[in-house]
């Protein structure tokens, strides 16, 4: 530190006249700072490494303010003094500078007499790299949770050792946990001992995070090689026969023609340009170019061009079997050492289990709540359709009809707590309405014609769908869910099931147990037994059926209503929502047999869990999935005509 | 089987017995001259093409409708699965048409080259041109016979045939009926054309089969003239389907499937198999309607997969409905009558319905009108347009006075209490 010293002592024997100055030149940071003068002055992203580890290193209690101020281009030096002081502009003319041991403020200068060190984005990027290790000591919990997050982000060697350093102190135990579990993965990435990163490997075998999936199959990286024997290491990962299903013939040949052990195949296109290039009078290697129009022409042509050297030799289908036949092929690791490679490879299999039977998890909850979205549904319809045996094929519409009642109420309301709690009751009137309404006009003059009924109520669902359409317009229309039921309950990385499909689930809970009390626990639903299974017999001790059988149409009507606030919820608002819903529903109904409420139960559970079994099978394709859906019910109703549960005795036979 | 049994020594001829069908067969056979006459192609000019192109059209849904109204209104089987028959019958004529037509276009562009093409190089080009869109180069196994006349318009005919018979065996044989086999129907539709709208299906996906109206080999051809064949053809394909069903109903085949539609339980009593008749009915309508198809997507010029969504099936059963179950004429008026106004109002062409400050604009409400006057019909008119032929004919069914005429109150028609 001698010259410097030197020369600030020269600076201040020859300018007497100049500033205050109480700057501490022999303070350890100012002093481990010049040592760095020269890198730190050129700011060169290629250069700066050593100047900033060593400051992080330093342990000086100023070097986080420094870094600090340096990144938010704070940091001056003065031209004649080499000295780093932090200063702030106060105008064009005066600078204002501090000292970097303590902040105090050293006086006003002239601007000209210091230059500011303006980090680019790279230095930048360093500096709050090694930032991060005073961030993970900082008092404030949030700030150590911001630079855990950091380093999750973008990690580098460094980290580790900071990382470390700041476990033992760390007084929050969720935050230590965290620490603790960075660190082992940081020790897979950039740990240099085999041993310490296999045991951190082995620590994450029940780790279902996709970070450790992400951290342990670079490890697995591996290349694919040929040769003519199969090589003893331990480096290599695997060895694959050609043909398989990782490595097809073609890929393998390939890899044998980049590695010089066989002749190219050349591709029809390649082939036909060869040849047309080769033409002589009309034909190419002896044969007439009419004659050109089969495959095995061209390649007897071919053939003879290259044994006369015109082009290159290819290889023949003989060939390429004979080099397959002659070399093997296989995996060689690359991505680490072999040990933590094939430590890394045990516990992705590891993981890879568990992933498979959370998976397994997701889709029955998946399941379970498709199932209880046709369910929703098809209540209606297991009223209507089962117990008073009315084909309502307009019942999709009385679940538009109940969706667009959210849609408007929201409209009106535009708190969604509220909105939706008055849209529920309010689709049930308005569909309840409806549902009466169509009894008494259309349904009542059809009791005994069940093929018209269906006509007429299809008639009644092409209506109202178009004047949905003209109403509305054909743009489908959100339904917005309140804040309470927005995200999702999170399992793992892997399970998780959004609010408002538990909302579908209870709602359809809720809707069973109405049902059910209704059924049997109500004078209506004594009523509404007897009039279905006997309606003179039900007249004739005091019952009115017509009064009944609107109130029942009436009440399947209504639920329908409800289901489509519930379903608009979760998919989108259009005039041909229910569309989507009535096959399905009707399936579900005669599925689970006719009549029965847990039959449409069991018919819902099934058709929701069939569908997404299919559609697990067959990811890339719901529509299949619907179709597969389809001919499986067309299928079972064969074996089953009746559903899954059947009624027995006199009630099947009203 | 049915002249042999039911044939009598004063048997007049079949023309004589059933007026309805010779006056029907006059009917349309001056229709066709007239169109010819007035046609561009061939005559005054004085109807435009495309409106050649869209009586064509209603003579193939006249003829979808006599099928399903031979197993509707005659045997009691509500499909609403024969739009799909009708589909597939399009898209086996659409895929001949398409690949010929592709073929003759890549053949033109290879010949150019210097090399003559092979028959890969050929197969390959063709697959390109028609794939390219679904992101695929090559032909799917369902094209197998793609490029044979004769088996795809034998596929016209066997594969709704066979697609028919083994779900009508599925479904009769365990006594499906009712209002559960038309649901059934209908999901099967519904799975068919889900099935056809993925891009793996083979069939283009949602884009369908485009260019159907260029004869392959004809291109030289106006359309005016194609049109006009077409035209014939359908007219032809109407009236002989017409007679075939006529044929059909009128003897004891005929008598059989009605009794099989007002009372199926009593039939099977008196030993007939009547699994055995519904599945010939559901399956010979079947073909009809792929016929029906494979005249009217050429016409259309393309067919895609929401041409076979269950929709489709609802309104042909509308349009049998309006016009009429239960008897032939009907079955062709609704169609004609209901696709026609349909055409015309939703055209654009019809004038706004002023109602004071209301507006109807009948493009959008259309719609509503059809499916209103449709509850309207079944409620009121369960005859429909046919039962006014009845008037005039004064065949009024004969006073019971208020009886019913069956064990299941409405599912007898009156008018076969008359013959």
């Amino acid at each position: 530190m001698k010259p410097n010293f030197l020369r600030a002592l020269i600076w201040v024997l020859c300018l007497p006249a100049a500033p205050a100055w109480a700057q501490d030149a022999d303070a350890p940071i100012q002093q481990l700072l010049q040592e760095h003068a020269k890198v730190i002055a050129k700011s060169s992203r290629k250069t700066i490494g050593p100047a900033i580890d060593a400051l992080a290193a330093s342990g000086l209690p100023e070097a986080k303010t420094v870094l600090e101020r340096w990144q938010a281009k704070d940091m001056w030096y003065g031209k004649e003094d080499g000295l780093f002081v932090f200063a702030e502009k106060v105008d064009r003319k005066t600078l204002r500078i501090f000292d970097v041991s303590d902040g105090s403020e050293i006086g006003t200068v002239d601007p000209k007499t210091h230059k500011q060190l303006k980090p680019n984005s790279g230095i930048r990027g360093l500096i709050g790299a090694a930032l991060v290790q005073f961030q993970l000591n900082d008092p404030d919990p949030a700030a150590r949770l911001t630079a855990l997050d950091a380093i999750e982000r973008d990690a580098n060697a460094s980290h580790l050792t900071a990382l470390r350093g700041a476990i033992e102190n760390e007084p929050d135990d969720r935050i230590r946990a965290r620490k603790m579990r960075l660190e082992r993965l940081l020790t897979i990435r950039f740990g240099t001992d085999d041993a310490e990163r296999i045991a951190a490997i082995d620590s994450f075998e029940s780790d279902l995070g996709v970070d450790v999936r992400a951290t342990l199959n670079p490890l697995i990286e591996s290349r694919l090689e040929v040769a003519k024997e199969a090589p003893a290491g331990y480096d290599v990962l695997r060895v694959l026969q050609p043909g398989s299903e990782d490595l097809t013939r073609a890929a393998a040949h390939a890899l044998l023609v980049e590695s010089g052990f066989s002749a190219p195949v050349i591709t029809r296109d390649d082939k036909r340009a060869a040849l047309i290039a080769n033409i002589r009078n009309g034909s190419v290697g002896g044969v007439q170019v009419a004659d050109l129009n089969t495959d095995a022409a061209r390649d007897l042509a071919y053939a003879e061009l290259a044994r006369a050297g015109a082009v290159d030799a290819v290889a023949t289908a003989a060939d390429i079997d004979a080099a397959l036949a002659a070399h093997v092929f296989f995996e060689r690791v690359v991505g680490a050492p072999p040990l933590v490679a094939h430590a890394a490879l045990e516990a992705l299999e590891a993981i890879e289990t568990r992933v498979a039977m959370a998976r397994t998890a997701d889709l029955l909850l998946d399941g379970m709540s498709l199932a209880s979205i046709y369910f929703l549904a098809a209540i209606g319809l297991a009223i209507t359709f089962g117990v008073m045996g009315v084909i309502n094929m307009a019942h999709g519409e009385f679940i538009m009809m109940g969706a667009y009642t959210g849609y408007v109420v929201q409209l009106l309301i535009p708190d969604y707590t509220v909105s939706i709690l008055v849209a529920l009751p309010l689709a049930f009137a308005v569909t309840f309405g409806a549902g009466v309404a169509m009894e008494r006009l259309v349904i009542r003059w059809l009791y005994h014609r069940p093929l018209e009924t269906l006509l007429a109520t299809f008639g009644i669902s092409i209506a109202l769908q178009q004047i949905a359409k003209n109403i509305f317009g054909t743009q489908a229309r959100p339904l917005t869910s309140p804040d309470w039921l927005d995200g999702s309950l999170i399992v793992n990385d892997i399970v998780s099931i959004s609010y408002i499909r538990i909302a579908i689930f209870i709602l359809a809970l809720l809707f069973l147990a109405l049902f059910l009390f209704l059924m049997n626990r109500t004078r209506l639903g004594l009523e509404v037994r007897a009039v279905t299974q006997n309606p003179r017999m039900a007249g004739s001790v005091g019952i009115n059926p017509d009064r009944i059988n609107m109130l029942t149409f009436g009440l399947g009507s209504g639920i329908a209503g409800i289901a489509g606030v519930a379903i608009g919820l979760y998919a989108k608002v259009t005039s041909e929502m229910g569309q989507d819903y009535i096959v399905q529903s009707f399936m579900t109904v005669v599925v689970g047999g006719v009549g029965n409420i847990w039959g449409t139960l069991v018919g819902a559970t099934m058709v929701g869990f069939l569908q997404k079994g299919i559609e697990w099978m067959n990811p890339s394709n719901t529509l299949a999935a619907q179709t597969y859906m389809i001919l499986f019910i067309i299928l079972f109703i064969q074996f089953r005509p009746r559903g899954i549960i059947a009624l027995k005795g006199r009630a099947a036979e009203a | 089987m049915t002249d042999a049994v039911l044939s009598q020594p004063s048997r007049s001829p079949f023309a004589m017995r059933h007026p309805s069908v010779l006056v029907f067969l006059v009917v349309l056979g001056l229709f066709t001259v007239a169109i010819t006459v007035l046609s561009e192609g061939f005559g005054l000019g004085m109807i435009s093409t495309s409106f050649v192109k869209t009586l064509g059209k209603t003579l193939c849904l006249c003829l979808v409708a006599l099928a399903m109204d031979l197993v509707w209104g005659y045997c009691g089987i509500l499909s609403l699965g024969h739009m799909a028959f009708f589909g597939i019958g399009g898209y086996a004529i659409g895929m001949w048409l398409m690949y010929e037509r592709t073929r003759l276009i890549v053949v033109d562009s290879l010949a150019a080259a210097e090399l003559p093409p092979t028959v890969q190089e050929i197969s390959d080009g063709i697959a390109t041109q028609i794939f390219g869109v679904v992101g695929a180069s090559e032909f799917p196994p369902i094209w197998a016979v793609a490029h044979s006349l004769p088996l795809q318009l034998a596929a016209v005919v066997l594969v709704p045939g066979l697609l028919a018979l083994i779900f009508g065996w599925l479904a009769f044989r365990s006594r499906v009926t009712g209002v559960y086999l038309s649901i059934l129907t209908q999901a099967m539709t519904l799975a068919l054309s889900l099935y056809l709208f993925q891009n793996d299906s083979g069939l283009r996906g949602n884009n369908g089969l485009s260019g159907l109206q260029n004869l392959p080999g004809l291109d030289d051809l106006p359309q005016s003239i194609v049109s006009v064949w077409f035209f014939w053809a359908s007219a032809l394909a109407l009236g002989a389907g017409y007679l075939f069903c006529a044929w059909l109903v009128s003897g004891k085949f005929g008598s059989v499937i009605r009794a099989i539609r007002d009372d199926e339980a009593r039939v099977r009593f008196l030993g007939y198999p009547v699994e055995g008749f519904k599945l010939l009915v559901f399956s010979v309508t079947a073909i009809i309607a792929g016929i029906a198809g494979a005249l009217y997507y050429p016409q259309a010029g393309i067919i895609n997969p929401a041409e076979i969504a269950p929709i489709a099936s609802i309104y042909l059963a509308v349009w049998v409905a309006i016009g009429g179950r239960g008897r032939l004429y009907g079955a062709v008026i609704g169609a004609a009558f209901v696709s026609l106004l349909s055409t015309w109002f939703t055209g654009g062409q019809a004038p706004d319905l002023v109602l004071g400050p209301l507006v109807v604009q009948w493009v959008d409400w259309w719609t509503v009108l059809l499916g209103l006057s449709f509850v309207a019909v079944t409620l009121f008119a369960p005859k429909g347009i046919g039962g006014l032929f009845d008037l005039i004919a004064d065949r009024r069914s004969p006073n019971r006075h208020g009886a019913a005429l069956g064990p299941d109150p409405g599912a007898l028609r009156e008018r076969e209490a008359s013959e």
